[in-house]
């Protein structure tokens, strides 16, 4: 039985009331704007790379509470990383929303992030959750655009 | 609501919700372990027990294709799929069943207007009206066949009840005017349009009127004669008939002089290379093997509908949309959206600092479908300057309860949300 207190974790509510990293940034490098055209979220996110590490980040965005609470997470646990730990970190993320439940996220390298494990009860909201990560790792690969469709 | 039918003077009888409820299999069934509350009827309507027999039958007992074969089951399966044709003339007040073309829906009698009438009779100079408050439906196919002809599309406006402004309506109609495309029930708002009066503005310029019958048909039987418009579409699934079927209502004198909208199998006369004649409506535009399942389960869920008591069932309606408003506007926060005088039961609202899709998830936790998003009225969620709403939309099936249910649902999105 998928339990609402475990998707609307404490966490996600502060977040998506007080997004962290909420503005543009004027000498970002890489941009990258995400939309769930299903549901309307859309996030715009400015990541400013030096020396292969995310130097600052920083998003813009509409949408429910999972999807604004993702980005401003999202924002904060990849700040100061290099580019080969956010990519592992998109990876981790990617598989605990998206896991059958059987194995315990790796909260150790997860962090915060771990309050998402309860999306994977709610599939219809996984996109939600996925967007800020998808829109990060299109800023990476310097594609411009990310779509959960 | 109103259709052009007076309401009758004294109160109607009570309507026995707990009976229709029995008729609807889906309605005594759970969710999570709650019962079903189903709330999402401008979606899709479910569907009575009568509809779910008559396809099964069908498919079971009378299956055969229509129009063609000279054997007995083929002759009863088109004898049931034209007679559905009468009922649904019968339900929208037209007189003749070869006025009603079996389309998929809604959104393909719209478009096969926009492209058949429009491609053949619009050109630049001219100008089709819509109103603000039109499903993607009546709008887009629109914007397509004025790009392709070179015409030009006018809104008319609404204020902030999400009523039509009609003497904006009355300044836009003119010689210009070719074609006024109007919903009669808006499915984001449930405002219901004025239509006979956008039929006298249209006439007075000599334009014709498309009617999106998509909501009002679930609300009770329409009359196109009194509407007074040229064209009238339907979707079956909404009328608690089957999905992939719908219709076209239009005037015979209209529907034979336009062009075919798809061409193929059983919409021609005559067959040769050089040249094809074509058969006249409806045949003419029901290209290749119909929906003939489809077709028949329509037929049950017209019936189905007729056997209602309307002027109960709407007083029904009108008490569920008020009481349900009632309880909602009691949850802080909680806005509403479509709040015209004369309105249809679709409850759109908005919850202060929480997203439409986080109180639709919050809602199914308790069995409750509600539909979130921007409903395919993207310039509607505009003019209000919001992302999206939660509608809640309440057939005559529906109860205070289940009214009750929402409203607990939206008051626990607003503790968990603070």
């Amino acid at each position: 039985m998928a339990d609402l207190a475990e998707l609307y974790q404490q966490v996600i509510i502060d977040h998506n009331r007080n997004p962290r990293n909420f503005r543009a940034i004027a000498d970002a490098n890489r941009t990258a704007d995400g939309d769930n055209p299903l549901c309307g979220d859309r996030i715009s996110l400015y990541v400013k790379v030096e020396n292969g590490t995310v130097a600052d980040i920083g998003f813009q965005g509409k949408g429910c509470a999972i999807s604004q609470a993702s980005a401003s997470l999202m924002t904060g646990a990849v700040k100061g990383k290099t580019i080969e730990e956010a990519e592992r970190l998109f990876q981790a993320f990617h598989s605990m929303v998206t896991s059958d439940g059987t194995q315990a996220p790796d909260t150790s390298l997860l962090g915060k992030l771990a309050a998402f494990a309860g999306v994977r009860q709610f599939p219809a909201r996984v996109k939600c959750a996925n967007l800020a990560w998808h829109t990060l790792h299109a800023a990476l690969a310097g594609d411009g655009k990310a779509s959960t469709e | 609501m109103a259709h052009g039918v007076a309401p009758a003077a004294a109160a109607p009888p009570a309507f026995d919700v707990a009976r229709v409820r029995s008729d609807f299999p889906i309605l005594s069934t759970t969710v999570r372990g709650k019962p079903l509350v189903y709330l999402d009827n401008a979606a899709t309507g479910q569907k009575p027990r009568a509809v779910i027999d008559a396809v099964t039958r069908f498919y079971r007992e009378e299956n055969a294709s229509v129009h063609r074969g000279v054997y007995h089951l083929s002759e009863q399966a088109t004898d049931r799929y034209e007679a559905t044709r009468g009922r649904v003339a019968r339900y929208i007040g037209a007189a003749d069943p070869r006025e009603v073309v079996f389309v998929r829906g809604t959104t393909e009698a719209i478009n096969l207007v926009a492209s058949s009438w429009g491609r053949a009779n619009l050109k630049r100079g001219d100008e089709v009206l819509v109103t603000a408050m039109e499903h993607h439906s009546n709008l887009v196919p629109w914007q397509m066949v004025c790009e392709a002809t070179g015409a030009q599309l006018r809104v008319i406006p609404m204020d902030r009840d999400g009523a039509l402004l009609l003497e904006e309506a009355e300044q836009l109609c003119t010689d210009r005017t070719r074609l006024v495309a109007v919903v009669h029930v808006s499915n984001s708002l449930g405002t219901v349009n004025p239509v006979q009066e956008l039929v006298a503005l249209a006439r007075a310029k000599g334009a014709l009127v498309l009617v999106d019958g998509a909501q009002a048909l679930p609300h009770g039987p329409v009359d196109v004669a009194s509407l007074g418009c040229d064209f009238y579409a339907g979707s079956g699934h909404k009328m608690f008939g089957p999905t992939g079927i719908g219709f076209l209502w239009g005037r015979r004198q209209l529907l034979d002089s336009m062009p075919p909208y798809q061409g193929g199998g059983s919409m021609i006369r005559k067959v040769t290379f050089p040249r094809t004649t074509f058969a006249d409506a409806p045949a003419r535009f029901e290209a290749g093997t119909p929906h003939i399942e489809g077709v028949i389960g329509l037929g049950a869920a017209v019936d189905y509908l007729q056997s209602l008591p309307w002027d109960s069932v709407r007083q029904h309606e009108a008490r569920l949309l008020e009481y349900a408003t009632e309880c909602l506007r009691e949850v802080a926060g909680v806005t509403v959206y479509g709040t015209a005088p004369q309105k249809a039961s679709v409850l759109s609202f908005t919850l202060d600092g929480v997203h439409a899709h986080d109180v639709g998830t919050i809602a199914d936790q308790d069995g409750i479908c509600v539909r979130a998003g921007h409903h395919c009225t993207q310039p509607v969620m505009d003019f209000f300057g919001i992302a999206a709403t939660v509608r809640a939309s309440f057939a005559f099936y529906n109860t205070r309860e289940e009214a009750d249910a929402l409203a607990r649902a939206v008051a626990q999105a607003r503790r968990i949300f603070g």
